[in-house]
């Protein structure tokens, strides 16, 4: 369990700690990482936001990372190639052609994964859980992460968060990247922006294009205050 | 006990299945399973060298033969290297699944391994602790035989599932038998004498497919 989340969620099915919950219910004896789910449809910037976080935090946080892309080890190797992450620190898991499966359905290949990088790298602040590129329906157990980032882009069209679904509607954050490219492409950011508050309500939603931004600082900050709440 | 044993048997049980097509990939990339028919061929194969197998132990684990003496056992049956971790990977996955579904003291004696406990271990415990007999564990291990490289057959080949079903039901009579023939097998004698069929191709796809560098399932 994590602390309260930094935002309000009054209307929006979520899987934060019951206020029911009992408080007293005792809290593992080592505190675990935070563990971050990124998730979006294909192209939208995953491995590229997974990549910036790493460039912004990897010297302040104890960070690794774990990545479903449906080609196993693709995703790890552009980590690996941008030379953002030691390589120790990334594991790639096979999914069988299922991406939702694996991080909301059966989630225990991934939660091995977590296991190994803890076991090999011992206490961690931040785990980065990539999910393969898939559609808007993905969505990431609560057993597996604590909060879940939804990432997806201008060019995949301005009507995306109007479409809604469960990621773009429930993600704990909205990254709406590739801003750089709506002139391009026709997209009306201003659209977006109003739409997803619609879907979304109080949850915030970034604009951002990490071709400009390469520490996607608007989500680095985002994560610091996690990992700060979440310590204190 | 039915409901629980549909329960441990059900596909959707998350013990980390969904990624391994049990060399079903390998075989398909080496152009040897194309079509329905060959995955019919390939899966009456599985259920006559895995099958017995992986039936056997898991009764056996289920009755209480200790587990430490059958992981032993099925390291000698199992010659690859990349088979033994994806059988240790899929028993630790079914075990994490087990143990917060049928808490049990049953699990006490996994044997320690760094990948895991064998899978056909790890269901013969897991089936003892949820209260289930030898022959439904075996049945629950020779099912997941078939069932697991035929749910990746649909998601490989892009197989009419229609027809998966229907050969499925084409290849239960000989499940059934599989996993009583099993259950004798695993009522008498050492543990040294329970079943060691094996399918070389299987061990050679399976360390052919642990090199590749781009792959969908684990194994």
């Amino acid at each position: 369990m994590r602390p309260d989340s930094p935002h309000e969620h009054d209307d929006v099915p979520h899987g934060h700690p019951h206020p029911s919950a009992d408080p007293h219910a005792p809290l593992p004896a080592d505190a675990r990482a935070l563990r971050i789910g990124i998730g979006g449809p294909v192209g939208s910037g995953k491995t590229a936001l997974v990549a910036a976080l790493c460039r912004a935090l990897g010297g302040e946080l104890r960070l690794a990372v774990v990545t479903n892309d449906i080609y196993t080890t693709e995703d790890a190797d552009f980590l690996k190639r941008n030379g953002v992450l030691p390589p120790e620190r990334i594991r790639a898991v096979e999914t069988g052609c299922c991406p939702h499966t694996a991080i909301r359905d059966d989630i225990s290949a991934n939660l091995d994964a977590i296991e190994e990088l803890e076991a090999a790298l011992g206490p961690l602040d931040l785990l980065l859980v990539e999910s393969g590129g898939d559609n808007l329906t993905a969505t990431f157990s609560k057993g597996l992460i604590d909060f879940q980032i939804f990432v997806v882009d201008v060019a995949g069209g301005d009507k995306v968060p109007r479409k809604g679904g469960p990621g773009v509607t429930t993600a704990d954050l909205l990254v709406v990247n590739k801003t750089d490219l709506a002139p391009l492409v026709g997209a009306d950011l201003s659209v977006m922006e109003r739409d997803a508050r619609a879907r979304r309500g109080e949850l915030p939603t970034v604009f951002l294009s990490i071709a400009a931004d390469r520490q996607a600082t608007p989500v680095a900050d985002w994560v610091r205050g996690l990992v700060a709440a979440a310590v204190r | 006990m039915d409901t629980t044993l549909l329960l441990l048997a059900d596909g959707r049980f998350p013990a980390g299945g969904h990624a391994h097509s049990s060399g079903l990939e390998a075989a398909v990339a080496a152009g040897r399973v194309a079509g329905l028919a060959e995955v019919e061929a390939f899966l009456r194969g599985r259920l006559t060298t895995a099958g017995p197998v992986a039936a056997a132990f898991a009764a056996a684990a289920c009755q209480g033969i200790s587990p430490a003496v059958l992981d032993v056992e099925l390291d000698a049956r199992t010659p690859s290297p990349a088979a033994r971790l994806a059988s240790r990977r899929q028993g630790r996955a079914l075990l994490r699944a087990g143990r917060a579904t049928w808490p049990s003291a049953r699990y006490d004696d996994v044997p320690h391994h760094p990948d895991g406990c064998h899978q056909p271990i790890a269901l013969g415990l897991t089936a003892a602790a949820a209260g289930l007999t030898a022959e439904q564990t075996a049945l629950v291990a020779a099912y997941g035989v078939l069932t697991g490289p035929a749910s990746a057959a649909v998601r490989l080949l892009g197989l009419d599932p229609y027809q998966v079903q229907a050969m499925l039901a084409r290849l239960a009579t000989a499940c059934d038998e599989i996993s009583s023939d099993a259950v004798a097998a695993a009522a008498g004698g050492p543990p040294s004498d329970l079943p060691s069929a094996s399918a070389p191709l299987a061990d050679i796809h399976a360390e052919t497919h642990a090199t590749w560098e781009v792959r969908l399932f684990a194994s």
